[in-house]
């Protein structure tokens, strides 16, 4: 018996290992100065301070992709959530057949691989004569978004008192009022992960980005670090920029875990 | 008959959900300041008609009037009225006191004004301490409370009320039952109330509206429903009841259960078959010879708290049932009588099933979709005629297998010496069965009518 629960925490512990250790390898040469990576030459911040004050080769580059990365990640996730809630009652207030048909076609491009929908999207925008850039990339990454929002809002609407919304008519709203002052807060929560999940997903694609950012140049951090890589060798900034992502997405995670187990807890 | 203003009117309202028809022809007014009940089993269309009145769902046919105005078209949140729902839909990210607020910050009433009304609507419905509570905090019933504070603060024209007190246990619900009548007392306010108890209609009504399968049955005041029920129906639905085939001999004078009474009904005509209904508390026991007019055997006897519910084999064979304060033991001949008042003699709606038909080949005509075999004398082929099958002559199967059509039992009816059942074949057409078998409502059946029980007739035209 002791063999077999020792066995278990021994398989739990490797899984462990193997899945974070490369993440801690970077984190923890991230604080020493050398370019290549597996070599410690002692202690040093020196690369989170180039991070942020900039002085680094190609800082520009690394910089900008950054600030696109987010921008683009914040505006395709506020317009997600915008068009996956109302999305969600509309299929709500469906009935049978067309009800499960439209729950399946939503869940398609969640299923669907990156490549295809970045390529279709691609072909699309050159059929319609869109020009790639930073557009291209926002309403792209919205696509595959809105989905998510859907999935995430549905829930919440079937556990919503189905005459809350007529109450609010009843009471004298109208259809406008009683969605901004009534539906909207009774779907918070869903719209809050929806959006949270929309923008992890937005902010570590690639392949979407890649086929529709056309030729202007227009760089995100996933297609700076291909191109980086391809060209020789990692930028050393890349590090401690890794790191701080990994920690930030924890945090994000972290904290939709505690607000759903508070929510449970309330009910 | 319609009074000269009534508050609510409603005209000719159908109601279709797709091809389902789920209200037909409703006409009905309802006076200000009355408490009105809409009374039925579920699926008799009466939410949907709340549903209407509140303006949720707009009219197929037909039109409803506020104080003499059409408001058929004008949307839930321009109607005057306000709703009380069955799960209460109080606004679960919203405080008692923001809850009941809502209407009048919508309309922009002052501040220190809507504290003012919120204070007092809250203490009318006795919350007055909850003012900062969280509504999921609350218990149901202090949940409902909140809900028809919230529904009162804007001092609607007419308050609808979706069973509200259905979610509630037992005891909770009898206080708020008086709750509610005292407020409608209170505010006079008019009252449309939706329920499926009985019980609770006949506590807190002034006028019962009885509804089966989206037709009215009935409107009167309780004490009419329950005297004077118009049909089977009215009769099964309110109250415990004998309801038993009679026949009218002449007027004021009635047979049933094989045994001949004086009654007060007139103008049925002479040897018409009706249906009679007595209530089991007008059946009374004598030791007087003189005053029997039939003796019975105690077949069982319980008691059911203030009365003894007991059931006696007649000495014709029909199967009755009384209450009475006094036990008799089981197993003693008793002497009874009925009193001529308390016997109601009501027209029957129908003594046969009567079909429309066609004679599709020579042996054949087809009804309810489905083709039976039968003697086509005296018809040619394509003829359309009536087909009629007396109720006792539709065998019930309890499979498929040599069944012309299946359908499930709505409605079972005992009357004394057999059930009356009303099945719903699956296209939603009804077949009413005669059968001593013992059958439960839902169940699923075959149905099967022999040859030599479908008579067919000419079909005559619409005034019989």
């Amino acid at each position: 018996m002791k063999v077999k629960t020792f066995a278990a925490r021994v398989y739990i512990w490797l899984l462990l290992i193997v899945l974070y250790a490369p993440i801690v390898f970077i984190a923890i040469f991230s604080f020493t100065e050398a370019k290549s990576l597996g070599n410690w030459t002692g202690f040093s911040v020196q690369l989170y301070q180039n991070l942020f004050t900039g002085s680094m080769q190609n800082s520009s580059g690394l910089l900008s992709a950054v600030q696109n990365t987010l921008l683009i990640a914040l505006a395709a996730s506020a317009v997600a959530t915008v068009l996956g809630t109302l999305a969600a009652i509309g299929i709500f207030n469906m009935k049978g057949r067309r009800r499960r048909t439209l729950t399946f076609l939503n869940n398609i491009p969640m299923i669907n691989p990156d490549i295809i929908t970045g390529v279709s999207l691609f072909l699309l925008f050159v059929f319609l004569h869109i020009s790639q850039g930073y557009l291209t990339v926002i309403l792209a990454h919205i696509t595959f978004c809105t989905p998510y929002v859907v999935l995430n809002v549905l829930p919440k609407l079937s556990q919503m008192n189905p005459n809350v919304y007529e109450a609010a008519l009843d009471l004298g709203a109208t259809p406008a009022q009683a969605l901004w002052k009534v539906l909207v807060p009774a779907l918070r929560p869903g719209m809050i992960s929806g959006f949270i999940l929309s923008f992890t997903m937005s902010l570590d694609d690639f392949a979407v980005t890649f086929f529709t950012r056309g030729t202007i140049g227009l760089d995100t951090l996933s297609t700076y670090i291909y191109a980086d890589a391809r060209k020789g060798g990692l930028t050393p900034e890349l590090k401690p920029l890794m790191t701080i992502l990994f920690l930030l997405v924890l945090a994000v995670l972290l904290f939709i875990n505690i607000r759903q187990s508070k929510n449970s807890d309330k009910e | 008959m319609t009074p000269k203003n009534p508050i609510i009117n409603i005209e000719g309202l159908s109601q279709f959900y797709g091809d389902k028809q789920v209200l037909h022809d409703i006409n009905l007014y309802v006076r200000k300041g009355e408490f009105i009940t809409l009374l039925g089993p579920s699926g008799c269309g009466k939410t949907t008609l709340l549903r209407l009145i509140a303006g949720f769902l707009q009219p197929t046919q037909g039109r409803i009037l506020l104080d003499g105005n059409d408001i058929s078209d004008v949307p839930p949140y321009r109607r005057p009225l306000n709703t009380v729902f069955q799960r209460y839909a109080l606004f679960p990210h919203l405080d008692v006191y923001d809850n009941v607020a809502f209407g009048l910050k919508l309309q922009k009433v002052p501040e220190a004004e809507i504290e003012k009304r919120v204070k007092k609507v809250l203490k009318l419905v006795s919350m007055s301490d909850y003012e900062d509570r969280d509504v999921n905090s609350l218990s149901g019933g202090q949940q409902q409370r909140v809900a028809i504070a919230r529904a009162l603060i804007n001092q609607p024209r007419v308050l609808l009320l979706d069973e509200p007190l259905a979610a509630l246990d037992l005891k909770m619900r009898k206080d708020m039952q008086i709750e509610l009548k005292e407020m409608h007392k209170k505010l006079g306010i008019t009252f449309i109330y939706v329920t499926h108890d009985q019980e609770e209609a006949l506590t807190l009504s002034d006028t019962i509206v009885v509804m089966n399968e989206g037709r009215i049955q009935q409107i009167g005041t309780p004490i009419d429903i329950y005297n004077e029920p118009v049909n089977a129906f009215v009769a099964d639905f309110i109250g415990d009841s004998n309801i038993l085939n009679g026949k009218m001999f002449r007027d004021r004078r009635v047979a049933f259960i094989k045994h001949e009474f004086d009654c007060v009904d007139e103008g049925f005509g002479e040897n018409v078959s009706v249906d009679v209904v007595v209530r089991p508390e007008d059946i009374y026991f004598t030791t007087d010879p003189a005053k029997c007019q039939f003796t019975a055997k105690v077949n069982s006897c319980i008691f059911k708290g203030v009365h003894y519910e007991m059931w006696v084999d007649t000495d014709t064979g029909y199967e009755l049932m009384i209450q009475d304060y006094d036990p008799y033991p089981v197993g003693s001949e008793v002497m009874l009588y009925i009193d001529p008042d308390d016997i109601q003699v009501m027209k029957k709606e129908r003594r046969l099933n009567s079909f429309d038909a066609r004679v599709v080949a020579e042996g054949r005509v087809s009804f309810l979709d489905t083709e039976f075999e039968c003697n086509t004398e005296g018809f040619a082929e394509g003829d359309a005629v009536r087909a009629e099958v007396r109720f006792d002559k539709v065998d019930l199967l309890d499979h498929e297998e040599g069944a012309a059509l299946t359908g499930n039992i709505v409605a079972i009816l005992y009357k004394g010496d057999h059930y009356h059942l009303t099945v719903k074949t699956e296209d939603g057409d009804h077949i009413w069965v005669d059968t001593n078998d013992i059958w439960d409502k839902g169940d699923f059946v075959g149905i099967r009518i022999l040859p030599e029980d479908i008579k067919l007739s000419i079909v005559v035209s619409a005034d019989e």
